[in-house]
């Protein structure tokens, strides 16, 4: 059951990045660009998917536990530590390179998949895609090794 | 050139905020991409490591219906080369875990919680990804 509801959030997540372009890194890169020529369509992502989000959360609040677990796991740090802002930065620098963050990137595994299928020109190069992914599961391998979380 | 789609990108924007709405209603956890892949790498837990699966099964099955869904294979344009996807594939991974979240986790969840933790970590990394797109574009090139 909850195998089927995080697939069913996975469709519903991955329609949202590629109805929204995110999953487009020239996009992500034109709105990351702050001198001009830039495509701003993306600021529009962030506000809607916060509201929705926020409101829900908001209501949720009040509840219990959710459908199908015991309870909520509600983040609960609350001190800004040099470890969050060293890796936000880590992140920022690997994102804004290519333009690919975690979700875009193992969505475009997917579709550099479908290359196979339906060659096309405006595809993200396979190896491109294959590498970063590749690279992000090292990196994370890495971090939990290195600092693993306390909490 | 990528074109300007601000309706498309509010709808797109909304269907992700409502997959994270999704997430916790029925698990009770933040959404969030990079915590979801990296628990799937060893040591991980039964209960959770099938639903992180299922979950990641999902974003591919929409990649893999996007053709019939759209009619053609979502448009991507894609700037570097090998050597600079794995040390940006790496920098994104190793970051994501290090600082507890990417853009997801982060960025949309982390907001709707008006987490002070994340409202930091998504100006540091915004801001640094702005800085990187600028060095990159009109520093190096």
């Amino acid at each position: 059951m909850i195998a089927l509801a995080a697939f069913v959030a996975g469709l519903v997540f991955g329609l949202g990045l590629i109805v929204s372009g995110m999953s487009n890194p020239a996009k992500v890169l034109n709105f990351l660009d702050i001198s001009g020529h830039r495509d701003p369509s993306l600021a529009f992502v962030l506000g809607p998917a916060v509201l929705i989000a926020g409101l829900g959360f908001a209501g949720l609040r009040r509840r219990a536990k959710p459908l199908l677990a015991s309870s909520f796991a509600w983040p609960q740090k609350t001190e800004i530590d040099s470890r969050l802002l060293l890796g936000a930065a880590i992140f920022g620098l690997g994102w804004g390179l290519v333009g690919f963050c975690p979700g875009p990137a193992v969505l475009s595994l997917g579709l550099a998949a479908q290359n196979l299928v339906w060659p096309a020109e405006t595809l993200a190069p396979a190896a491109i895609t294959l590498g970063f992914v590749a690279a992000m599961l090292v990196g994370m391998a890495l971090a939990r090794r290195l600092a693993p979380q306390k909490s | 050139m990528t074109d300007f789609t601000p309706l498309a990108s509010a709808i797109g924007g909304s269907l992700i905020g409502l997959a994270a709405l999704l997430f916790m209603d029925l698990d009770g956890r933040i959404m969030g991409v990079s915590g979801i892949v990296s628990r799937l790498l060893p040591p991980g837990e039964a209960r959770q490591w099938t639903r992180d699966l299922a979950f990641v099964l999902g974003l591919f099955a929409v990649a893999f219906g996007a053709h019939a869904l759209f009619g053609s294979v979502p448009g991507q344009t894609v700037t570097g080369n090998l050597p600079l996807a794995l040390i940006a594939g790496f920098l994104t991974g190793f970051g994501a875990v290090l600082g507890s979240g990417c853009t997801s986790g982060h960025g949309v969840c982390g907001l709707a919680r008006l987490s002070r933790r994340s409202f930091a970590a998504t100006g540091m990394f915004m801001g640094v990804a702005m800085l990187t797109v600028f060095v990159m574009r009109h520093v190096v090139n």
